[in-house]
């Protein structure tokens, strides 16, 4: 079944490109982004294809992250793979052992002799994806990090300030607790739980999530995310679902309905979210704050990581063709164009200075709390447990991590079973990982 | 006697099956082929980094708890969606064969739900019982159920089970419609002088006669249940919570597409092609034997 699936995304992809221009050098890109967000990428790719004449940059919608990301590798293997290709961060770790299929981004730069500057990057957002001595894999494209969401309305209910979101956990549930004495439907729900509650949490904390600083230095490594900082608030969190302080809304961004529908008091999501959340709610009503942390695990948060996805060169087209690549790839992460692209879809900067051009444009003022992903990417300076995750198998991994939550959720198991269960079982992935990538 | 046409020529019917052939060729041994090898191999997903490992693939499959896990599930699914699709669909088309005013429209509303794709009838489902948006859900609490498939496996389970039944019971509706109608009704007229009531003419023999077309939906059903169903979980459950709808065929997918674990993937799609051809074996050669056709 696999193999008919493959090949047929593989005769597409030759239907596709059969067509290409003849005078014009054409790059081929295919993306994730659908609706505006898919507007947003073609006003990008025709800006770029107007301010010069060599190259013309054909952006191609593939479906979900894992669509694109499987039509990449069947049209690779099919020697018809696109120039670029957006793949999701959890998929960072399978895409670096995909030797001899991409086409690092420092190396593209340098072979193009594009100049091409690591340190306009936000830290955490470069060094997601570079290797440990800093040398950039991918282009960093559409980038988030959670952030937490408060309902002022719910708030101002339950008698609390809508304009003083809560700093810490035990703060958040306080506030939770008597918003939901007060009538609110739920207290607090997160989003993407094993990004937001697992991963961001240890980050934020400074603890790490896998050895070997979280992978980057090599891929013989353990999980470590069972230790007892996460038992204990994965544990408070199980506790507090007895009263509706918490509830679980589903896998990935399914919880967000819970919050747009007026159910929720508070809501850790991805600041990409954020437009999506306002139109909802009206942006009034909904404030944007930094995520709590725990004041018996550390005295000051750290940083938060990224999600999101990057751009992927691919090796196998003409050594020509590359050169208009890297002339792309530096087009996007060139000020206007970041600045433009974070201002219309929520999603953070690559770049300080795209960051700096908005906050001047005053945007942030129109727009109150857009500004804190930033703030949150670059609070300290990232250590080996908050610069990012280098997991292989990460995709099996998250759903394995999904399943245990779900199984705390549902009183199956205490936290600390289903997270010793899921390092144990991640751990197998990673055995898995190392055995098919040595 | 029986008057036979035959032609002499010796390739002509090589020639008519042909066509046939060819697309069970291309459609199905090639890929079957493909996924034989490919499950001998572990890759990654590019193609390069390819090792011959034998046995592996599925020597940890075997050691895979997840796994049994997911066969569980399977088991119990197809026999749920089996077990109910076919029982619901007799019993309604047994009613609308008696409707005497009015039969069609039974008839045609009874059908429609084929004309949804699974995808679809799983998202209109989904919504109905959405924790927090859905009626159905809302009523049921309000009789005092808490109805949450997203955190509760039996009742997600349930949810599937439900909407996989409701997409195949037209289908089923059909065929055993058409099986009732063209049972002679002299013999159920006999029965009836000899004073058998209803439901001993139904058993002794509206059900025996219907058996044929009985035993074909069975084997439709429990493949549609392997395999059609996939659409189904896909937009409800994804597999979840805690993987307690995660039936085999999308486990192949999960691993296979989200994954890119294509060994491992593969591996499981040859168990699972084992399996559906045992099972249409066994039910040939052992439930036919008890069919009256």
């Amino acid at each position: 079944m696999t193999r008919i699936l493959l090949s047929s995304v593989a005769a597409a992809t030759l239907l596709a490109s059969a067509h290409g221009a003849v005078a014009q050098t054409e790059i081929q890109w295919w993306h994730a982004m659908g609706g505006n967000l898919g507007e947003t990428v073609n006003q990008l790719a025709d800006g770029f294809n107007k301010s010069q004449t060599e190259y013309k940059v054909t952006p191609v919608y593939k479906g979900s992250y894992t669509e694109t990301l499987t039509a990449a590798i069947a049209a690779f293997r099919a020697k018809q793979a696109p120039h670029i290709v957006q793949v999701f961060e959890v998929g960072t770790a399978n895409m670096m052992a995909a030797k001899g299929a991409v086409y690092p981004v420092y190396e593209v730069m340098a072979d193009a002799k594009e100049p091409f500057d690591p340190k306009a990057f936000i830290g955490p957002v470069y060094g997601y994806y570079s290797t440990t001595d800093g040398k950039l894999l991918s282009m960093p494209f559409n980038s988030s990090t959670p952030v937490l969401y408060r309902n002022k309305e719910l708030m101002e209910k339950a008698g609390l300030d809508p304009n003083k979101p809560p700093t810490t956990w035990p703060e958040l549930g306080e506030m939770a607790k008597k918003a939901v004495a007060a009538g609110a439907k739920c207290g607090f729900t997160p989003q993407w739980q094993t990004w937001t509650m697992i991963e961001n949490y240890g980050a934020w904390h400074n603890l790490p999530y896998a050895t070997k600083a979280n992978g980057f230095g090599g891929t013989d490594i353990e999980l470590k995310f069972n230790d007892p900082a996460r038992v204990k608030f994965i544990q408070m969190l199980a506790d507090w679902s007895k009263d509706k302080t918490f509830v679980y809304g589903g896998r990935e961004g399914k919880s967000t309905a819970l919050f747009n529908a007026g159910d929720c008091v508070f809501h850790i999501a991805s600041s990409a979210s954020a437009a999506g959340i306002e139109k909802a709610l009206g942006q009034d009503k909904v404030g944007i704050s930094m995520m709590p942390y725990s004041p018996d695990v550390i005295a000051k948060p750290q940083n938060s990581i990224i999600g999101g996805a990057t751009l992927w060169t691919l090796k196998g087209k003409p050594a020509g063709d590359y050169k208009g690549v890297a002339k792309f790839l530096s087009y996007l992460s060139s000020t206007p164009v970041q600045a433009k692209w974070h201002q219309e879809t929520g999603y953070v900067p690559v770049t300080l200075a795209a960051a700096d051009v908005t906050k001047k444009a005053g945007f942030y003022q129109k727009h109150p709390g857009r500004d804190i992903a930033v703030e949150e990417l670059t609070l300290n300076p990232p250590t080996e447990n908050s610069k990012g995750l280098r997991i292989g198998n990460f995709v099996q991994i998250r759903d394995i991590v999904d399943g245990e939550l779900e199984a705390v959720w549902s009183g199956k198991k205490d936290a600390k079973t289903a997270l010793d269960d899921a390092v144990k079982a991640g751990n197998e992935q990673l055995k898995r990982f190392e055995a098919a990538n040595k | 006697m029986e008057k036979r046409v035959t032609f002499n020529e010796r390739w002509l019917p090589y020639l008519l099956v042909a066509p046939q052939i060819v697309i069970t060729l291309v459609f199905f041994f090639w890929p079957s082929g493909q996924a034989i090898w490919q499950s001998l191999l572990i890759e990654d997903a590019f193609g390069g980094n390819s090792k011959f490992v034998w046995f592996d693939n599925f020597i940890n499959l075997f050691n895979d708890d997840s796994y049994y896990s997911s066969a569980r599930v399977t088991v119990v699914f197809s026999f749920l969606v089996a077990a109910i699709g076919l029982g619901l669909s007799l019993f309604l088309a047994v009613m609308a064969d008696r409707v005497i005013r009015g039969a069609t429209a039974y008839k045609t509303f009874l059908i429609w739900p084929y004309a949804v794709a699974p995808a679809v009838a799983g998202v209109l489902w989904g919504f109905l019982f959405n924790p927090s948006v859905g009626i159905v859900a809302w009523m049921l609490q309000a009789i005092g159920i808490e109805f949450n498939y997203v955190i509760n496996g039996n009742q997600a389970l349930l949810l599937v089970v439900i909407a996989s039944v409701w997409n195949q019971i037209s289908y089923n509706f059909l065929f055993f419609l058409a099986g009732l109608q063209s049972i002679p009704k002299s013999l159920i007229e006999a029965a009836a002088i000899d004073g058998a009531g209803p439901g001993r003419r139904f058993w002794d023999i509206i059900f025996p006669l219907l058996s044929p077309v009985g035993f074909f939906l069975l084997v439709v059903n429990i493949i549609y249940a392997f395999f059609g169903t996939f659409g189904v979980v896909a937009s409800l459950t994804q597999g979840g919570p805690a993987n307690a709808t995660e039936i085999l065929v999308f486990k192949v997918y999960n691993d296979g597409f989200r994954g890119q674990d294509l060994g491992g993937s593969s591996a499981q799609s040859v168990i699972l092609m084992i399996v559906v051809i045992l099972l249409t074996f066994v039910q040939f050669r052992f439930i036919e034997r008890r069919v009256h056709y």
